[in-house]
């Protein structure tokens, strides 16, 4: 069949089964965009900022696993995307992303709209392409999906110029991927998993650590199998929240800069560390020197560069975590008669010891909204089954502490990036993909001002997204940051000049709904959610003074956490 | 301790900017690199000499790996191994000098092209230490340009770098 390469586009897309194409136009993906006209197989969802596109496309990809797909256009339709691009690169998620180019014999001529899309994204995706001839869409879209899927996910882009997207050429679709630079993720030895077994099985004081990998994988299951069977207390990172169910005994809950106590403590003091498809990073380890001097690691990951990358391992498996899991768990139940429960007791003791410190105690208040107490009350309202959206800031944390996370892809934030701005259109992504569940974007005011004209997409789409504006009027964690290390010299972290949240939701065509008394909180989330097909933007007045505790300060390790001071004893 | 990295390339546009920004973005030590296609069209070959500790030498190795243009690659230093560099410099040489430097080059195995009566360019092919060593012996010369090609090398046992 003839087609044009706009129209190869749009097909194969089709053929990868892509449902929807978050975007914007413009003039290089014009000739795309009128492809996108022609057909009804795959929608375009126009959104009000490319940045809000990227963002949507990883939402879409990070509470399905499905690859998210943008299209945007040249120059600064790329520019805008870069923020999401990288995003998602920083928190290994599987995107696509077209972007229009200038003509073909425009390209270095400094022509209207044009940016050198392959250079500037090159450092923050897994893979980009330059289209060259029309021939070469169709492999090349093929391979883009491949790459972004396989192995340690991630972003890629591919640019095509605009007169390439007017040409014609018979339309093939690969049937398979042949890239002998791009081989199959290496899978594990045995010896590696009985040696790893025999670790766990000598272990007097063992941890799970357990990261956004797990998430990627979908290994949940086998993660409660595998930390079951061995009885052992687990950790989840920012970005592997879910994994393991918050409410079980075995779960010591977050770990890390804002972690508990006895998830930070289980880690100094461990004498085996089992991190699965997690990566050490800096928030996670505090300082690298003072970071569980007397433990063994054990590291599973699929990307061999995380291994010796910040931490040392001693038996390193370079394999998918679901796969090993499932390794893990048949040699356990081999050794099944090894397994010695005693060896434990007295670790579990000492944890249930710095259980009992309850480190995430705050100070409930009747006449000013606690921020955590929200977080709290949203769990309730929504039976801890939304899909959790976070921006950056203390509202991520005060959501990843107090949501209580129960299944993996609910919890989407920029664990790695950190960028403000992702919350609102990460939750259109979700809520495309999950119409009939309850969708909640915890942010702050200063994060929600940074992609808030997402909010006509949410119009224009009927998105009934529930926002939780956590409105403290400061940006609340620089402002945190300036209490404990600035000597409180709060430099530009003040929100002067807020718009009138109720009414701007309301300029939108949405509800908005301001809180600012705690006996209203439950009330108001459960008006707001009875409203099943409205976007409901609840602005809660909260307590300017808080803080997110405990805290490792930069340059401590997880035995000098910061504690919050004041707690009855 | 110094290493030379030997990587075959797909010979695609963009592939020698992925593996320089991938040294910039990382804080990487690039002494010298060098590449060019190789009897295969549609793989390059460069060598890469860099420094950095076991530790770092792992993590660049890991890293070039990760990027979907690499095909293979190998530490030449790890075995044996041949390592060649190109200098050509230009020199003033007046005639009571040329006899000294017509000494100098022969003891290197080099070649002297006579640009004028008082400018030679002298050319030769070593490893990195030798050409250091050419130009020690020549250091009471006047050098007007020196251009030094980097390094490029096999190993010299039977593995081969291949795909």
């Amino acid at each position: 069949m003839q087609l044009t390469g706009a129209d190869i586009v749009v097909k194969s897309l089709k053929e990868e089964g892509v449902e929807y194409v978050f975007g914007y136009p413009g003039g290089a993906a014009l000739h795309i965009y009128d492809a996108f006209h022609r057909q009804d197989d795959v929608e375009h969802i126009l959104v009000r900022h490319e940045q809000g596109a990227t963002h949507a496309a990883d939402g879409f990809a990070r509470s399905t696993g499905l690859p998210g797909v943008v299209l945007v256009t040249s120059g600064p339709g790329i520019t805008n995307a870069i923020t999401g691009i990288a995003t998602a690169y920083m928190d290994s998620i599987p995107m696509v992303v077209l972007s229009g180019q200038v003509m073909k014999p425009l390209i270095g001529y400094d022509a209207f709209q044009e940016i050198d899309a392959v250079g500037i994204s090159r450092p923050c995706v897994k893979h980009n392409f330059l289209i060259q001839n029309v021939e070469d869409i169709a492999a090349t879209v093929k391979k883009a999906f491949h790459i972004a899927t396989t192995g340690r996910p991630g972003p890629v882009l591919i640019d095509i110029p605009k007169d390439i997207t007017a040409q014609v050429t018979e339309f093939v679709y690969p049937k398979s991927v042949d890239m002998r630079s791009y081989p199959a993720p290496s899978v594990s030895e045995p010896s590696e998993i009985v040696s790893a077994v025999e670790a766990m099985l000598n272990a007097k004081k063992p941890i799970v650590y357990s990261g956004g990998g797990v998430v990627l994988a979908k290994a949940q299951d086998e993660l409660r199998h595998f930390v079951k069977a061995l009885g052992f207390p687990c950790t989840n990172t920012l970005m592997g929240l879910g994994a393991y169910p918050h409410d079980d005994p075995q779960f010591l809950g977050m770990l890390g800069m804002h972690g508990t106590y006895e998830a930070n403590m289980a880690m100094h003091d461990a004498d085996l560390i089992i991190a699965l498809g997690a990566r050490f990073d800096d928030r996670i380890t505090g300082t690298l020197d003072g970071f569980a001097p007397d433990a063994k690691i054990l590291h599973v990951d699929i990307d061999p560069s995380v291994i010796d990358k910040n931490i040392k391992a001693d038996i390193a498996i370079v394999a998918d975590v679901k796969d090993v899991l499932n390794a893990f768990n048949t040699e356990l139940a081999r050794r099944a008669k090894d397994l010695n429960a005693s060896l434990i007791k007295d670790w579990w003791s000492q944890i249930q010891d710095w259980r009992g410190l309850n480190s995430f105690w705050y100070e409930q208040s009747d006449d000013i909204i606690k921020p955590q107490f929200v977080v709290q009350k949203l769990h309730e309202v929504t039976g801890g089954e939304a899909y959790v959206t976070s921006d950056v800031g203390q509202h991520q944390m005060y959501a990843a502490q107090f949501y209580g996370f129960s299944d993996t892809h609910k919890w989407i934030n920029s664990g790695g990036l950190g960028t403000m701005g992702f919350g609102l259109p990460a939750a259109m992504g979700v809520k495309f993909a999950h119409r009939d569940a309850d969708v909640a974007c915890v942010t702050g005011e200063g994060s929600i001002q940074m992609c808030i004209q997402e909010l006509a997409t949410c119009k224009q789409y009927d998105l009934p997204i529930k926002v939780i504006n956590l409105n403290n009027r400061y940006l609340g964690m620089v402002r945190q940051w300036q209490e404990f290390s600035y000597e409180k010299r709060y430099s530009n972290s003040y929100m002067d000049s807020l718009p009138d949240f109720v009414a701007l939701a309301q300029a939108y065509g949405h509800v908005g709904m301001q809180i600012d008394k705690p006996g209203d909180v439950e009330g108001a989330l459960r008006e707001a959610f009875a409203m099943k097909d409205r976007l409901v933007f609840m602005d809660f007045i909260t307590d300017q003074k808080e803080n997110v505790y405990p805290m490792i300060e930069s340059g401590k390790s997880h035995n000098e956490m910061r504690l919050r001071p004041g707690k009855p004893a | 301790m110094r290493h030379i990295i030997s990587v075959l390339l797909e010979n695609e546009s963009g592939a020698l900017s992925r593996v320089s920004g991938l040294f910039s973005a990382r804080g990487y030590n690039i002494e010298s690199l060098t590449v060019a296609p190789t009897n295969d069209p549609t793989l390059s070959r460069m060598t890469i000499v860099t420094i950095g500790d076991e530790r770092k030498i792992d993590q660049i190795e890991k890293q070039l790996n990760k990027l979907v243009d690499v095909a293979a690659l190998q530490d030449i230093t790890i075995s044996g191994h041949l390592e060649r560099e190109v200098v050509l410099a230009k020199v003033i040489a007046d005639a009571s000098q040329k006899p000294d430097l017509e000494r100098v080059v022969d003891g290197f195995n080099a070649a002297l092209i006579t640009v004028s009566e008082t400018q030679y360019i002298i050319e030769m092919s070593g490893s990195s230490e030798k050409v250091d060593e050419l130009l020690k012996s020549i250091d009471g010369l006047v050098i007007l340009e020196l251009a030094r090609s980097g390094v490029t090398g096999l190993s010299t046992d039977e593995t081969v770098l291949a795909v």
